[in-house]
């Protein structure tokens, strides 16, 4: 049982207001645009304008000419340091400026180094490169077609398949599939986007050739293991590589990978001994870095008459565009995608997925997901409402009658995953009660009668963060565990260090919390500092929201090391046995005398003035956290649409998101997190597209054409939860960031298609906009 | 070097005199003033608003003007909005509210919004929507972005009333 403590320590539970927004809201956050060194110059990076070409030549004399330019760098040039290409984070490489021929539109080409920004624009116009066109690959439906143009000469194959992996009981699922009296199957295409953090990606790269030490303040969720890239494929001793990821404009898996900018900035500097800045562009960011999604699914379910669920059976084609450049564990070619059996108890699975090769950019990323989750939840949220429309049932009861029932915790997953605990029915009727789900069926009925089209809309997620235990997941070899290291001061305050990465989350006020909890010591007598990989423990950083379930789990046991060692030095103190002491937040105390006690100030005090004889001074400890298992929060979210059967237009009128994260740390930061999940879940099922024309032009290439939700297209957010805590996290909890992006999607489509369910409507691919809707309503005869 | 030209702005209430080439973008001239980074970069196109000023009282995205163009005018920027070492109502507001996470936007939002309380000092919520929808955030969905106005009207009308 956990204490509580008092608004004056802050622990566990203390809508406390963040420590990081002083610095914001004054406009004094340092990001990395901020970083202004003496000597500095600046890099802009040509791009492909073709989707596939034969890179013919290169003339950089006229830029070279002009004043101010220091150097354009080429592919041939890094050929020659073997830089060219680099390793993506999985199993594949990617160029870092073209070689023999470009792969996508804004591929890295040349490298232009400068005075100033406006110079550097000016030489990019003056380099001359010759192209000659290819064939372009745009559908990965039609990737391994016999003519398909094959892309990656550069890996001796001739095939663009990149792999197939499979899960699950193939036979046990087809059979239960072919004797199945129902049949629910959907075909759902999650498309391409991207996550389009306010702060697009960038570096300031710092050579001092004469101490040969690098510096790199660098847009980066995960530091630590940037620095052991830059070592390993630059060739540079990792001691002298410094990464700062200094304040982050937002990250969203968009700030995972190491971008051919970053190598190119990095090899100016070393090149010019000057520190060398790049910046991309908003259209740079949406058009070459991290895409997310373009999983092209098939969900089919296998039920009884009375709708009891027995068996799912899914296949995915992947676009990965030009490089497998998936931020993810590297076991996982499909990230956790198999946790597609959701919240619902099947009795057999089979999961299977292949990746293709096209001329786009390459991904993909996991967009505030913890590696392809919310494809799966999409995909099986959706299925579960076919299902529901199949046997004329109400998705609601559907859901209630195949949940995994609370007493089956902890859940063996037909698809291989332990879930660690939950209680869906208990979220589900929470939301169905805020919604008031039968008066809105009760007033859709009507509403149809007099011909006005309202939709209800649910779902029902389980999803999977975490990562992760260290037997399965690693990025590049690196095992995924996260640390914190904590040093009490003489005078009882203190400083955490993390090999997290906050982006916006909160970390600053959020991880003293747990240590105030732990500790007694007041969350605002503690600093906590990210980022730096001078000063930081090693950790494999910010995503797939693994910060609390990872690095929450390290911060906690550091602190009860810390107590550990306190309870020692009271022992000492008040000259009684430590089994005769007892804890609560703040103080030791002997049992029975309770006015017999020493703070945690008073002891950190002693541990440097007046220690019991033989211990070593000092109080401080460090935990590299390697979890037993995920974590896996879930909920119920309940969105109310209004559409307009003239112009399609589609009006969110209520959306209900309860959420059961186990124990939380801030509610008034988990409700930040949960409104902000929302409302990217509305821009992906509304607005958020990146297409290709058949030439492999980029469509949504900038913020007019790539579309994400202002103010008034976002809805108010109405928030519950519940609370099933983690029993294998030290505290309990078990990470948030995501769920609402995961398990928004789903409500929000399900809510659009119900709405026109009556008229046959099974399934709209996504972005459903008032377009497509009004091309349905006029094919029904709804509208003229 | 192209040929520069002579401007005079008040940024913040100190007067500067510039050489600038025409074709400097404001934000860029903002942002290389010591000091005065609080002004964002987030798009390219007049999109996200990350880089919005007071120009003589008025929101513009400092990214598409010419620093030439400023020429003359009063600028106000997020550095400016402290004032006797007092927060701006807003600047508490989105603080109390949680009206920020990355903190990105909020530069911009706090100026967007400073704009729209000064002409409309008790606007509704569909008003604040639309007061900030040249503003984009990736972080907080809006909500408490727009709970953090009502909040800094209601502080600014009591100053007032006071």
């Amino acid at each position: 049982m956990m204490h509580q403590t008092s608004p004056e320590i802050g622990g566990m539970g203390h809508s406390i207001k963040r420590k990081e927004d002083a610095r914001l809201i004054q406009g004094k956050g340092h990001y990395v645009d901020d970083v202004h060194l003496p000597r500095m110059v600046h890099g802009h990076m040509i791009r492909s304008p073709y989707a596939h070409a034969r890179l013919k030549s290169i003339n950089i004399e006229a830029a070279m000419k002009l004043p101010g330019v220091l150097a354009v760098i080429t592919g041939a040039d890094l050929a020659k340091a073997n830089l060219a290409w680099m390793p993506t984070l999985f199993h594949d490489k990617q160029m870092v400026l073209a070689t023999d021929k470009v792969l996508f539109q804004a591929q890295e080409v040349a490298f232009v180094v400068a005075e100033d920004r406006y110079t550097a624009a000016d030489a990019a116009e003056l380099v001359a490169v010759e192209y000659e066109e290819l064939p372009v690959l745009v559908d990965p439906h039609k990737a391994l077609d016999p003519g398909a143009p094959i892309l990656r000469e550069d890996r001796g194959e001739k095939t663009n398949h990149i792999f197939h992996w499979e899960v699950g009981d193939e036979q046990a699922t087809q059979k239960t599939l072919q004797d199945a009296p129902v049949r629910a199957k959907v075909d759902a295409v999650f498309q391409r986007c991207h996550p389009a953090p306010l702060e697009t990606c960038g570096c300031v790269a710092d050579y001092d050739p004469i101490m040969k030490h690098l510096t790199v303040w660098l847009t980066s969720q995960a530091p630590h293991a940037h620095r052991t890239l830059f070592a390993i494929v630059g060739g540079i001793p990792e001691q002298n590589i410094r990464v700062i990821s200094p304040d982050i404009g937002g990250g969203f898996g968009n700030k995972v990978p190491i971008y051919p900018g970053y190598v190119c900035a990095v090899v100016a500097s070393l090149t010019l001994g000057r520190p060398v800045k790049w910046i991309e562009t908003r259209s740079e960011n949406l058009q070459s870095t991290g895409f997310a999604r373009d999983y092209h699914m098939t969900a089919e379910i296998a039920a009884d008459k009375d709708g009891t669920v027995k068996a799912l059976s899914v296949k995915t084609l992947a676009d990965h565009g030009a490089f497998n450049a998936a931020a993810q564990p590297s076991k996982f070619p499909a990230g956790l995608f198999s946790i597609c059996t959701g919240s619902y108890d099947f009795a057999n699975s089979f999961c299977e997925v292949d990746g293709v090769y096209t001329n786009k950019a390459p991904g993909g990323i996991a967009y505030r997901c913890s590696f392809r989750v919310t494809e799966a939840a999409y995909l099986i949220e959706r299925a579960m409402d076919v299902l529901a429309m199949e046997l004329k049932t109400d998705p609601a009861e559907l859901r209630l009658k195949n949940f995994i029932p609370p007493d089956k915790f902890p859940y063996k997953s037909p698809l291989g995953w332990s879930y660690d605990s939950g209680d869906y029915p208990a979220a589900m009727n929470k939301a169905l009660e805020m919604v008031g789900y039968r008066e809105l069926r009760k007033e859709q009925e009507e509403k149809r009668k007099k011909g006005e089209l309202m939709g209800v809309g649910i779902s029902s997620f389980t999803e999977i963060v975490g990562a992760g235990p260290g037997h399965t997941f690693d990025i590049v070899g690196i095992k995924m565990f996260d640390s914190c290291e904590i040093r009490i001061h003489p005078t009882g305050k203190a400083i955490a260090r993390l090999g997290t990465k906050s982006q916006g989350q909160g970390h600053e006020t959020t991880f003293p919390q747990i240590i105030a909890q732990e500790l007694g010591i007041p969350a605002s007598d503690i600093t906590l500092e990210e980022g730096d990989t001078d000063t930081a423990p090693y950790g494999l950083g910010t995503y797939a929201s693994r910060s609390t379930p990872v690095a929450g789990g390290a911060t906690a046991i550091a602190a009860r090391k810390i107590r550990d060692k306190a309870k020692k030095i009271a022992a000492h103190l008040l000259e009684v046995s430590e089994a005769d002491l007892e804890w609560e937040p703040g103080k030791f105390y002997v049992k029975g005398a309770p006015s017999k006690a020493k703070t945690i100030q008073e002891i950190a005090f002693a541990a440097y003035t007046n220690l019991p004889p033989g211990m070593e001074a000092g109080l401080e400890a460090v935990d590299y956290y390697d979890p037993p298992n995920l974590t896996f929060p879930f909920g119920t979210y309940i969105c109310v649409v209004d559409i307009d059967k003239g112009t399609g237009e589609i009006r969110v009128r209520r959306f209900v998101a309860v959420d059961d994260c186990g124990n939380i740390i801030n509610p008034m930061i988990v409700e930040g997190q949960i409104h902000g999940g929302l409302t990217e879940g509305l821009g992906i099922a509304f607005m958020q597209l990146i297409s290709y024309d058949e030439n492999g032009n980029v469509q949504g290439g900038n913020f007019m054409d790539y579309l994400v939700p202002t103010a008034v297209e976002t809805p108010h957010w109405e928030t519950g939860k519940t609370c099933t805590p983690s029993p294998h996290h030290p505290i309990g909890a078990k990470g948030v960031g995501e769920s609402p992006n995961v398990g928004s999607p789903a409500a929000f489509v399900n809510a659009v298609v119900d709405a026109l369910s009556h008229l046959g409507v099974r399934h709209i691919d996504m972005p459903v906009t008032p377009w497509k809707v009004w091309q349905i309503l006029k094919e029904k005869g709804i509208t003229s | 070097m192209a040929k520069t030209q002579r401007i005079r702005v008040t940024l913040n209430g100190a007067k500067h005199e510039l050489d600038v080439e025409p074709r400097l973008l404001l934000v860029h001239m903002i942002r290389e003033m010591p000091g005065m980074t609080g002004t964002h970069v987030g798009c390219d196109t007049t999109s996200c608003g990350a880089c919005t000023v007071l120009l003589d009282g008025r929101p513009i995205k400092s990214c598409t003007l010419f620093a030439v163009q400023a020429d003359g005018s009063e600028i106000l920027t997020v550095e400016g909005l402290i004032r006797d070492g007092k927060l701006h109502p807003l600047q508490q507001a989105f603080h109390e509210e949680h009206g920020l996470q990355c903190g990105f936007c909020t530069p911009g939002m706090l100026m967007s919004t400073c704009a729209l309380l000064q002409k409309n000092p008790n606007p509704t919520e569909e008003e604040i929507r639309w007061g900030i929808s040249g503003n984009l955030c990736r972080c907080t969905g809006y909500q408490n972005i727009v709970k953090a106005v009502q909040n800094a009207a209601g502080k600014m009308q009591k100053e007032v009333a006071a």
